[in-house]
């Protein structure tokens, strides 16, 4: 086992308060840490002189939660592709490295404390569409519906997205068209997800802009960040339902159906 | 009525909806520069042969059909202008504290730099109408040459004389660059966009992209440089 002696930069700020880089030093660090325990060593040892901790969101610890939002070195949890900031080790470091620290920035990710940021804007958009109405009582048969392996293994990969919010913090723009096209994309690539596959995407859609996200350009910085790999090919699905949901929303088509009633 | 109107008016005012529009006003304006360039290359061919084009064009459909041409563009360039403006503030406002330290992974300079890419064809489209088009501060408009028995505009003329100065084809290349770096990012972005592009197809309008960028860039520098630096029509 090594050591590594370590130059933090650590974003530091109050809720809405300015917030400032703090240097802080990180003798001796074991390489076969996660930069998660990094971190505890790191508070451990701010707690012990009487110096505040570092706030930090995590849960799982094991890549499946979302929660470990920190921006190393300008990327959403660090360097490693596909990896998220609980699953990355410092033997991915050198000794004497400089590490940038900061928190997820977009406006729609307000800072509560430190690196920790409130990602409700998500859930938001998730109630304004990410579900699908289903008949409640006793299980329904297993196979009753048949899907496609190849809709199945669709579906799965968009169901991946942990909703991290990492595409958002890599994102030039800040925009969670990553996630909000994988979530649109999961339920409208299932026949589950049909009865309500316009009105999702036309909720989910103006939801995500009324949270202040930004635009995407196209750059794909959010499909190299994701931890899970999301493909932007999901953005074209999303870009594509949208335009057939506008489509229909003006002209009205939705409504014809229900008898010249319905609709939102 | 009013409901559709309702719904339109949402639609531009979404994030998607808004970038629709400035992909198929892309699109139309990508297809208008190869049209642009084509016939403009026809100065290689010969002073009849662009000569007759330009009259070809201010005579088509008794002269309507420039003007139709020529609203249609405005109005193409006025949405593309307007909602990709729109759309960079709402980026910029969407991070309000920008990271300490940046790092970009995989997004292209040119894609980085669509904004001023594009304001500078904006200011090199004015100069271009106001330098061939309304002859402002130029007599290009009374150069006059006989074609089949016809008085008709000398476009030919006026071409080799725009050149000849060299802060306007100097200005004219740089405007190419500009347009260069803007197709390689907007064309195969336009794809993206509009929803058309899938795993397989993805790799294949990246390269048409590039292609159409670099082709653009050759056909319309190579009449500047010809004529400014090599002297055709001298
Ligand atoms: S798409 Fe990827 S980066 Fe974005 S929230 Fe989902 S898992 Fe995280
Ligand atoms: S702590 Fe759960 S994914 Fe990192």
């Amino acid at each position: 086992m090594a050591l590594l002696n370590l130059h933090l930069k650590v974003w530091r700020q109050n809720g809405s308060q300015p917030g400032h880089f703090q240097d802080i030093e990180a003798p001796e660090i074991p390489d076969h840490a996660s930069f998660l325990e990094m971190m505890d060593i790191v508070n451990e040892r701010l707690i012990a002189n009487g110096q505040d901790p570092i706030a930090f969101d995590h849960d799982c610890r094991e890549g499946i939660c979302g929660a470990c939002s920190m921006t190393i070195n300008g990327m959403p949890h660090g360097p490693e592709r596909a990896t998220t900031t609980c699953q990355l080790h410092m033997r991915k470091f050198r000794t004497g490295d400089t590490i940038w620290i900061e928190p997820f920035r977009a406006r729609s990710f307000p800072v509560v404390k430190d690196l920790m940021v409130d990602r409700g804007a998500f859930d938001r958009i998730m109630q304004a569409g990410g579900f699908v109405s289903i008949r409640t009582g006793s299980a329904p048969e297993g196979n009753s519906i048949p899907i496609g392996k190849d809709v199945a293994d669709a579906a799965m990969d968009a169901a991946a997205c942990i909703g991290c919010g990492a595409c958002v913090a890599s994102c030039k723009n800040a925009s969670a068209m990553l996630f909000v096209s994988a979530k649109v994309g999961q339920l409208n690539t299932l026949p589950q997800g049909q009865p309500e596959r316009q009105r999702r995407t036309l909720g989910m859609v103006r939801q995500m802009d009324a949270e202040g996200f930004g635009n995407c350009t196209n750059q794909y910085e959010c499909e190299a960040a994701c931890p899970k790999e999301i493909s932007v090919r999901w953005i074209t699905k999303l870009n594509r339902d949208y335009a057939v949901a506008a489509v229909k929303d003006i002209v009205g088509a939705g409504r014809q159906q229900a008898g010249g009633e319905g609709g939102d | 009525m009013s409901a559709v109107f309702e719904s339109l008016t949402r639609f531009y005012q979404s994030s998607i909806g808004k970038k629709t529009l400035v992909a198929l006003t892309g699109a139309m304006l990508v297809l208008f520069v190869l049209g642009h360039m084509i016939g403009n290359l026809l100065i290689f061919v010969g002073p009849h042969a662009i000569n007759e084009y330009g009259h070809f064009l201010q005579t088509v459909g008794h002269g309507m059909g420039v003007w139709v041409a020529r609203i249609g563009l405005l109005a193409a360039v006025v949405i593309h202008i307007v909602a990709t403006i729109q759309l960079t503030k709402a980026n910029r406002a969407a991070r309000e504290q920008r990271y300490g330290c940046e790092a970009t992974q995989v997004a292209s300079r040119s894609s980085r730099f669509m904004i001023w890419s594009g304001l500078t064809l904006l200011a090199f489209i004015v100069y271009h109408l106001l330098h061939f088009t309304a002859h402002a501060g130029n007599n290009y408009g009374s150069y006059m040459t006989d074609l089949d028995g016809h008085q008709v505009h000398d476009v030919y003329k006026m071409v080799i004389a725009g050149f000849s100065w060299a802060p306007a084809a100097i200005f004219y290349v740089i405007a190419m660059l500009m347009l260069c770096s803007h197709l390689s990012h907007g064309v195969s972005s336009l794809f993206q966009t509009l929803g058309l592009a899938t795993n397989k197809t993805w790799p294949i309008f990246k390269f048409v992209g590039h292609a159409y960028a670099a082709l653009i860039l050759v056909g319309n520098c190579s009449i500047p440089i010809a004529i400014w630096v090599f002297g055709y029509g001298h």
